[in-house]
């Protein structure tokens, strides 16, 4: 039986955490990190065969954040994990700190592909898939895109190619919280219909809420499933989510909370610290 | 001088060598086996080898995933389209993350042909060695391209390597020549001037260099095979002992070897230098021969240059 109440409390630390360390940095991507929070708290506390203590195992699960500017949530879920120690948290994007703005690969421990320019951490996911297979591993590699991303043309080459190469390790999410930085998707370049997109694209795809810790665990379930074909769990999510003046709100895709909106924020998911 | 070949053809033998000798090889094509020669290897070890389409930037994108899960990837297209069109994806997913993808570009320079301007490749050397981590790699024959692809294959990280369409001299003896990243190699001695060549105008460095002596100008000949990291020592030291130098390269004079070397030059022991290569200009389509007439990528042009430079020597 999966324990949805300690799930729950996990998702509301790392929600937390993106709060303390955007506001300690002063820079950085709050919108877009909540709502990621559920999807990456049950992979790496739920699904995901991986080793604080050994982050190369060779036989490990994979997650790849292709959106990495939405590092503070993969920080949040590696040092809660037990990656690295939960200082760490507070250097974020400071000078001579191992967290950088976007994930860096070669600094921290857990972080498996350096990302933060779209597109590319989604192409490295399908490579490491491609290694699995080589090696008739049974690793499994997820990875993360921002629904803005898919206005990046890798993300359909790799799209192609995934489901040519019939990819069935793979398993990747998209955080559909309608927004970007200038607006919501569908003023500034329409993405819809993602589902029909991936689908024509050969891809399995589920369509989940993605705040719904079981339906998160459901969907990977039935993408592991699923044989000769990668799957695509489209998550419906709410950028911002569990800060009410961050919900929906395309102003927070980009600002750091200053101290005053820190302190709301960290109130309403449980009292200050 | 013995036959001509060549190197995207050396590329290919050598690529069938390394895949047997090591079993995490793999080769990634984006719709130009037959064309970059990794058609033997894909023939050969099916399956280690994948052709991602027409798709450079996912051809990348992929070999970086397949090298962060501990696979050597030779990942091959034209060097237009890898050098161009995925410039970002190889500053990022290869430099940045230091892994181990072996970018091995055919086509490369006015050598193409007749393929025209849009597939002339002048510009990929500048492109790559400006970014860190970078190796940078353009073998001058056939020979040098089989043991710069074994090298590399035991180099850790990720390396350029800019090959060519057309068959080129081979100026190397396959029996006894040794290979080091970043060594260049002294072809000839001289005292009055430095040629430093690297591809395919190596070759017409050491033809220079003959026309040249029959006048009475003893020129040095330097191989630099290695544009990143480029011999430091070698360059400093030859410039002090002839006290000038001509580059040559079958690439744009902006950014290529000769900016490299006059990097070096200038902060070691500054001289008189000129450079060979094309004169930030676009090419065109024609026969390879025809145009390196044309673009005055010739031996003689070397030979020219070095007399325009020995004029300016103290």
């Amino acid at each position: 039986m999966v324990d949805y109440k300690a799930l729950q409390d996990i998702a509301t630390t790392i929600r937390r955490d993106i709060i303390e360390m955007l506001h300690a940095a002063g820079s950085g991507h709050p919108g877009g990190s909540l709502s990621a929070a559920d999807i990456l708290t049950v992979l790496y506390f739920h699904e995901m065969k991986i080793d604080p203590q050994n982050p190369k195992w060779e036989d490990r699960d994979r997650f790849v954040l292709s959106k990495g500017h939405a590092a503070p949530v993969l920080y949040a879920a590696l040092a809660e994990k037990g990656f690295f120690p939960k200082a760490e948290l507070g250097k974020l994007r400071k000078v001579d700190a191992m967290l950088q703005g976007h994930p860096d690969m070669k600094g921290t421990p857990g972080v498996e592909m350096s990302t933060g320019s779209l597109g590319q951490g989604f192409s490295a996911s399908l490579g490491m898939a491609l290694a699995a297979k080589l090696d008739h591993k049974a690793s499994r590699v997820y990875t993360l895109l921002g629904d803005g991303e898919l206005q990046e043309g890798l993300v359909w080459e790799a799209a192609m190619a995934a489901a040519h190469f019939k990819l069935d390790n793979l398993t990747a999410f998209i955080d559909l919280n309608g927004l970007q930085i200038d607006g919501p998707n569908e003023v500034v370049m329409g993405v819809a219909p993602v589902a029909d997109k991936f689908r024509a694209f050969g891809w399995h795809v589920v369509e989940i809420d993605g705040h719904k810790l079981e339906e998160i665990v459901a969907a990977i379930e039935k993408a592991k499933e699923t044989k000769l074909k990668p799957t695509l769990i489209l998550a419906h999510t709410v950028k911002g989510k569990g800060v009410s003046f961050m919900e929906n709100a395309v102003g927070w895709h980009g600002n750091a909370p200053k101290k005053e909106d820190a302190d709301k924020a960290l109130a309403e998911l449980g009292g200050a610290r | 001088m013995t036959k001509a070949v060549a190197t995207r053809d050396a590329y290919g033998e050598a690529l069938l060598e390394v895949g047997k000798k090591y079993d995490n090889v793999v080769v990634l094509d984006a719709d130009l086996s037959k064309s970059t020669k990794t058609y033997d290897f894909s023939k050969t070890y099916p399956e280690r080898f994948f052709n991602v389409g027409i798709a450079e930037q996912n051809l990348i994108g992929i070999s970086a995933g397949l090298a962060a899960s501990g696979k050597i990837p030779f990942a091959s297209t034209f060097a237009m389209f890898a050098s161009g069109r995925a410039f970002e994806i190889i500053r990022n997913s290869l430099a940045y993350p230091k892994l181990n993808v072996k970018v091995c570009a055919t086509h490369a320079g006015i050598t193409v042909g007749e393929d025209g301007a849009s597939h002339q490749s002048l510009e990929d050397i500048a492109c790559m060695r400006a970014i860190p981590n970078m190796t940078v790699i353009v073998p001058a024959d056939g020979v040098e391209t089989k043991a710069a692809i074994h090298a590399i294959a035991e180099y850790h990280g990720p390396v350029y390597v800019r090959l060519g369409r057309s068959a080129v001299p081979t100026i190397n003896d396959e029996n006894s020549y040794k290979f080091e990243i970043g060594k260049g190699v002294v072809l000839k001695e001289g005292k009055d001037v430095t040629i430093v060549a690297t591809g395919i105008m190596v070759s017409k460095a050491l033809e220079a260099a003959e026309a040249l002596a029959a006048e009475g100008i003893n020129a040095e000949v330097v191989n630099i095979h290695t544009i990143k990291p480029i011999d430091k020592e070698l360059i400093a030291a030859t410039a002090k002992k002839t006290g000038a130098i001509v580059t040559a390269e079958e690439h744009n004079v902006v950014g290529g070897l000769g900016s490299a070397v006059a990097e070096v030059v200038v902060e070691s022991s500054p001289v008189p230098m000129r450079k060979v290569g094309t004169m930030d200009t676009f090419g065109e389509s024609g026969k390879p021969e025809e145009l390196l007439t044309k673009y005055n990528l010739t031996a003689a042009a070397i030979a020219e240059a070095v007399r325009e430079v020995l004029k300016q020597k103290k």
